[in-house]
């Protein structure tokens, strides 16, 4: 998909006036990290719910820019029912697309707004990715404990 | 003033971050180059020309410096910055002097190294930190100050300037409530000091901290003015070579007294010549003209600034070169990241200063900081493109 700059601009205003599933949890059943970005002053938390090794539900919450903002908001719904695998694949592409090396762009969607993304706003973009990839990383810890 | 000695400002860029740091001015780069190009040596007992040199210019910075804040130069001990040097108050100084449930008077609009120091002092000996009421306009007074005193207070320890809200404080007459209280006053001047003129002796202060990188000089000094009388007393946080007398197998030492106390090992030579170099320089332009200029530059911005309908101002009173505002609805980052777009450099953040969101109501702000270099033109193009600041998200998306 090749976006023209004003779609592009508009799709990334639109989710950060706009985001989805902006909100806070407190269900227990929900892992939760917070995301603080060394290089800016995001201070984004996140929460999401995994049964059966699928996403059932994701969240976030806090103050952070525009393209943090937004980032987490197609993020967030170009994931959710995506199963943990899918989503790693997803995140990854993600990464390589912002570090400008090889990726899969179909697979990526509305989340190719951000190709090509201004070197000192890199960080921002992938605040939401390190963020869902620290969730999976602590769901799979967690389960190595109980299988021990 | 002076744009002309700033290489930096030689590029077309608004350089208003200067409570981060400040740009060097050629002199002072000149200084440093040629102790490293030409008398390159280590300090203590050389016994060449070169050496003998080096122990000159560095042990004539103490002089410098105490010149300059008015103390004894036996009283001047260098560090690596003003957090190094807070640290060495609260670990060396008074972790020896205090006692469980002895006060401490703080602000909430310290910076993180004038608080996480005590929070953790409090943690391992359990004294009681005390944070003085702030003003309407986030300001700390002499009379929350008072207010704050019980019999049990041991030290007040405030910035001389706050960092974020730029409200200068009166530090004469607490220092004479100190003295009058028999309560230590420990000052971060990390603001005030490049800014404007201080006297240690004057305000009868015990502590006083700074870094030269905030006023001219390099990165990787900074500054601890402890009264003499203090000196026994605190332990210094590193030992080794240059610090002491003797030490013997069977475990006895004897530590040499003095700054030289606190500087174990090779300290940062280059930087210390380079922070004398930038004290003579800012003396010569002299500390009320650069305080003055930065307050009239305050002045002008926040008149043009009230004019501008979406611009929040959070410390328009604060008498000196700092101002905090955020565009109406607009994270401060996105802000900042607009007025780069402009060549403009600001700082976006809560600047260190964490526990004032309990106070303010918001995390973060933008910051700009005024230096002797600014002038009247870089008011007026920041004025400008905030007044354009409507398409701000064409900008910066
Ligand atoms: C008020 C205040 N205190 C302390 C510091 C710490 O200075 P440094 O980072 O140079 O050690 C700063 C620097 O931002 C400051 O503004």
């Amino acid at each position: 998909m090749d976006i023209d700059s004003n779609l592009r601009r508009e799709i990334i205003l639109d989710n950060y006036q706009n985001p989805y599933k902006k909100e806070k949890t407190n269900d227990s059943s929900y892992v939760k990290v917070n995301s603080n970005n060394e290089s800016c002053i995001d201070n984004l938390d996140f929460f999401v719910k995994v049964e059966d090794g699928k996403l059932v539900d994701i969240c976030f919450d806090g103050e952070a820019c525009a393209i943090s903002t937004s980032a987490s908001s197609i993020l967030i719904r170009s994931l959710i029912g995506k199963s943990i695998e899918e989503v790693k694949n997803i995140l990854e592409n993600y990464k390589r697309m912002i570090n400008e090396e090889e990726y899969d762009k179909e697979l990526l969607g509305e989340l190719n707004v951000y190709f090509g993304i201004q070197p000192n706003r890199k960080n921002c973009a992938l605040l939401p990715s390190k963020a869902i990839n620290e969730i999976l990383r602590r769901v799979s810890d967690g389960e190595d404990n109980q299988n021990r | 003033m002076n744009r002309e000695d700033f290489p930096m400002l030689q590029k077309d860029i608004v350089y208003f971050d200067n409570g981060a740091t400040t740009l060097k001015p050629r002199s002072v780069v000149d200084k440093m180059v040629h102790y490293l190009e030409d008398y390159t040596s280590n300090i203590h007992r050389g016994d060449y020309d070169a050496a003998l040199r080096t122990n000159e210019e560095y042990d004539g910075v103490r002089k410098i410096v105490g010149d300059f804040v008015n103390c004894d130069l036996e009283e001047v001990i260098f560090t690596s910055g003003c957090t190094m040097s807070l640290n060495m108050v609260v670990f060396g100084f008074m972790k020896n002097y205090l006692h469980k449930g002895d006060e401490v008077i703080l602000s909430k609009a310290e910076h993180a190294s004038n608080i996480l120091p005590w929070i953790k002092l409090s943690e391992e000996i359990g004294i009681v930190l005390k944070f003085a009421k702030l003003g309407n306009d986030y300001e700390l007074s002499l009379d929350s100050i008072k207010e704050a005193i019980t019999p049990k207070t041991k030290v007040i320890s405030i910035a001389h300037v706050s960092n974020v809200i730029g409200d200068v404080r009166d530090i004469s007459p607490i220092g004479k409530l100190c003295k009058e209280n028999n309560i230590l006053f420990n000052v971060d001047g990390a603001q005030s000091v490049p800014h404007m003129k201080v006297d240690f002796k004057e305000s009868n202060i015990d502590f006083l901290s700074f870094s030269s990188h905030k006023m001219c000089g390099p990165t990787g000094v900074g500054v601890l003015v402890m009264k003499k009388e203090h000196m026994n007393r605190c332990n210094p946080l590193c030992y080794g070579g240059g610090m002491n007398q003797f030490f013997e197998a069977d475990g006895s030492y004897e530590l040499k007294s003095g700054p030289s106390k606190f500087e174990a090992g090779t300290p940062p030579i280059a930087e210390v010549i380079g922070l004398g170099e930038a004290i003579k320089y800012l003396e010569k332009i002299g500390m009320d003209n650069i305080h003055k200029h930065e307050v009239e530059l305050k002045k002008l911005l926040v008149e043009e600034l009230e004019k501008i309908p979406n611009i929040i101002l959070y410390n328009k009173k604060a008498d000196s070169g700092i101002l905090a505002f955020n565009i109406d609805g607009v994270f401060a980052q996105d802000t900042s990241i607009y007025l780069n777009s402009y060549n403009i450099y600001v700082r976006a953040g809560n600047h260190c200063a964490k526990m004032l969101k309990d106070d303010m109501k918001i995390k973060n702000t933008v910051r700009v900081s005024m230096y002797l270099y600014n002038n009247k033109e870089d008011v007026l193009k920041l004025v400008d493109v905030l007044k354009r600041s409507e398409d701000i998200f064409k900008v910066i998306i």
